[in-house]
């Protein structure tokens, strides 16, 4: 096994003039029974951001934390987490929620609590007294007594969610962190992974849901077929795809139709079609020059859900391609 | 939240004990322990049962569990024998057929009016004993001595003897030896078979409740190994401590005649001290390969299903430490020794046997580094088997044996 291909000095960790990384990754493989499950990816987290990865079901988001985590050595490749090779020589420094939350069901929430912490470094007497606070700042004190199986499911996943940040971790690994939570409790979370991000902590999650990652995230990764086919800042994400032109005119048809792209598309009463390369201005001087009459013309920047759409459904569609001749040659 | 009060990883050890704390309590703490504390209270409330109906069947049936001889003698004759049965009674202590007198008949219709073993008739000169051939004789050297004492008279006072326990035992009692040590291995081969088998599914509830992820991701695998051994290595020695309360005080209850086993040859001290440290290395070694075997399994079917052959082996190591006890010196018991699974049992029979100490820190020494070494490897093939982490086992046999284990389950 090769987890080491590369050097972190070439890698370049936190270069000049650059935000310290808080996760560095290089070309990260995982196999399962010969199944390329992670297949070559490369992140870089800066220090102090809320990061996203984003990925359709079976993408690879799960195997790569876990690999980030140490949970799973990856078959080749290099990680470093917060500076260090072995996440597990830095577990104090570091709050992890799995995607199959799990809490011991006897156990109070208290200590519940103070026992993940405790598994990260944290004396059980100050991880019981952070617990007792935590569940009170919450709104959670009146069940800091409670079994953990007296709770509801999405109590018990808040008590895990303060488990995994009680020992005050410097990086927070979220996985599927809004699953399992109602609206309500999804927006408290928001709210905690913004302060806990504004504190200095790196918060990572992953996701299916991209509504979070807009509103929460300052990069993202894009996961598809086990690969990163996007990775960086959600404006560029987001500036990826074209502009989309929505156009709404009083004529119904007319020699102004010769002006518009051959993939516009008719929805209604409007006219759909990306921005030209060119610019809106040509476009407009050859509809006022057609008469076509423009009641409205609006143009619409791309959201993060078009981008990842976008993105992922042309790599799932490259991870297609490329599985046929492999495929024919087993 | 980034101010950190505490800065460094957990030493495997530590991590250990933060598992092995909770998972003590939490079985302390559970109803069933209770009932794990009155386990050993059914066999012998059904072993009580038994015996209390096998008497009643025997009772039923006439049988008579104290033997008696009639006495159908001259009265004369029949009077001595009986004083010289009782006198030599006080000195000899129990052994001798209890004398009842009756009037002198045939032995047959002796028997048959009042229910005894035997007949004795003639005279003290020339006793005749009647009854079941298996009995009589049994008994007929008894009533040769006690017919020769009726005749001698009165009994003369006897020399007292002075007591000079020496230290050293000669080589021939090592047989008494022998029953010792048979007695402690055989304990702790109950004990160890009792409680060693608990940690098989000691990993199933962290795979039912997916904690397994939360604790691999926070400390090493050999950790929640180690943690999950301590735990119940804790829990069985408290078990054991009630129990052994329990049977200490229904011996002195009983008084001191309930055991007796020759003085091992380290002392009673020593020995018992030794037990415990012997089942706390019998009951690490089994439970290291236990618990990775049954952290293999994904459900509690299959842990069942896999304590058959484990009980069998576990049968098997006894049985080979038992052979190793009786020959002392020998390749087998070298062999037994050295074989890490079979090394507390033939160690704590060899310290009932001979008195040196120095054998038994090194065996423990041995016996200890076993242990790390079969919860790291345990730990490893979890971490392969289960979280599907490492480089992949090629042995094909074990891929066969471990077939059945499933990966932690990767949502994505």
């Amino acid at each position: 096994m090769d987890t080491h291909v590369g050097d972190p000095q070439e890698t370049g960790n936190a270069a000049e003039g650059q935000v310290p990384l808080a996760i560095e990754a290089r070309a990260l493989v995982k196999r399962f029974d010969g199944f390329k499950a992670v297949d070559g990816v490369d992140l870089s987290v800066p220090q102090g951001s809320v990061y996203g990865i984003l990925g359709p079901n079976g993408a690879g988001k799960t195997t790569t934390l876990r690999m980030l985590l140490g949970i799973i050595d990856p078959d080749s490749g290099y990680r470093r987490i917060l500076g260090a090779d072995r996440p597990h020589d830095l577990a104090h420094a570091i709050g992890y929620l799995p995607e199959e939350r799990g809490l011991y069901p006897s156990m109070k929430a208290t200590e519940a609590i103070a026992f993940l912490g405790a598994l990260r470094g944290l004396p059980l007497k100050e991880g019981r007294r952070r617990a007792h606070d935590l569940l009170e700042r919450h709104g959670l004190g009146y069940a800091a007594e409670r079994q953990i199986r007296q709770l509801s499911k999405g109590m018990a996943q808040q008590v895990q969610i303060l488990g995994t940040l009680v020992h005050q971790p410097r990086l927070v690994v979220f996985d599927e962190p809004f699953s399992g939570l109602d609206a309500l409790n999804q927006g408290k979370l928001e709210v905690m992974m913004r302060d806990l991000a504004q504190q200095g902590t790196t918060v990572i999650f992953s996701t299916h849901v991209i509504a979070h990652a807009e509103r929460l995230c300052d990069e993202v990764a894009i996961i598809a077929g086990g690969k990163v086919p996007f990775a960086g800042p959600v404006d560029v994400a987001r500036d990826s795809i074209p502009a989309q032109v929505r156009l709404e005119t009083r004529a119904g048809d007319g020699p102004w139709r010769a002006a518009l792209p051959a993939d516009a598309q008719r929805e209604g009463q409007f006219w759909r079609f990306p921005l030209p390369d060119t610019g809106i201005e040509p476009l407009l001087r050859a509809l006022i020059a057609g008469e076509a009459g423009i009641l409205s013309l609006s143009i619409e920047r791309a959201g993060l859900h078009d981008a990842f759409v976008a993105i992922a459904g042309a790599a799932a569609a490259r991870a297609l391609e490329q599985a046929k001749p492999e495929e024919a040659a087993r | 939240m980034n101010a950190q009060s505490h800065s460094g990883r957990l030493s495997i050890l530590a991590a250990a004990l933060v598992v092995a704390r909770r998972d003590f309590t939490a079985i302390l703490f559970s109803r069933t322990f209770f009932f794990f504390l009155l386990g050993p209270l059914f066999p012998l409330i059904v072993g009580g049962l038994a015996g209390s109906v096998g008497r009643q069947v025997d009772s039923s049936a006439g049988a008579n569990a104290d033997p008696v001889v009639a006495v159908a003698m001259a009265p004369a004759d029949a009077q001595a024998m009986t004083r010289a049965r009782d006198a030599l009674s006080a000195r000899l202590g129990e052994g001798l057929p209890a004398f009842r007198i009756v009037a002198p008949a045939r032995p047959s219709a002796v028997m048959e009016r009042h229910k005894v073993s035997a007949v004795l008739t003639g005279t003290p000169a020339a006793p005749v004993l009647s009854g079941p051939r298996e009995r009589v004789e049994g008994w007929s050297g008894a009533v040769a001595m006690i017919a020769a004492q009726a005749q001698a008279g009165p009994l003369r006072p006897w020399p007292a003897v002075r007591i000079d326990a020496t230290a050293a035992r000669p080589k021939a009692d090592r047989q008494a030896g022998l029953r010792t040590a048979q007695g402690a291995q055989t304990l702790l081969f109950l004990l160890t078979m009792m409680l060693a088998g608990m940690v098989l599914s000691n990993l199933v509830e962290e795979k039912a409740n997916k904690i397994i992820e939360v604790l691999a991701a926070a400390i090493p695998m050999e950790a929640v190994f180690f943690g999950k051994l301590f735990a119940m290595l804790g829990v069985s020695l408290v078990g054991i401590a009630a129990w052994g309360a329990a049977g200490g005080a229904l011996v002195l209850a009983a008084g001191p005649n309930v055991l007796q086993l020759p003085e091992p040859a380290v002392g009673w001290p020593m020995l018992i001290g030794l037990g415990v440290v012997y089942f706390a290395m019998a009951y690490l070694l089994l439970g290291s390969v236990f618990l990775s075997i049954g952290s293999l399994a994904a459900t509690v079917r299959e842990v069942q299903t896999i304590s058959m052959p484990v009980t069998m082996l576990q049968v098997l190591l006894f049985f080979l430490a038992s052979f190793a006890m009786t020959r002392p010196g020998s390749a087998v018991e070298i062999g037994a020794i050295l074989f890490p699974f079979s090394s507390p049992y033939t160690m704590l029979a060899r310290a009932a046997q001979e008195p040196a100490l120095w054998p038994h820190a090194a065996a423990l020494l041995w016996q200890a580094g076993w242990v790390a070494l079969l919860v790291r490897l345990g730990s490893g093939l979890f971490r392969r088997r289960v979280m599907q982490s490492g480089p992949k086992v090629r042995v094909k046999a074990r891929r066969r044996l471990l077939g059945r284990a499933r990966p932690a389950p990767a949502g994505d």
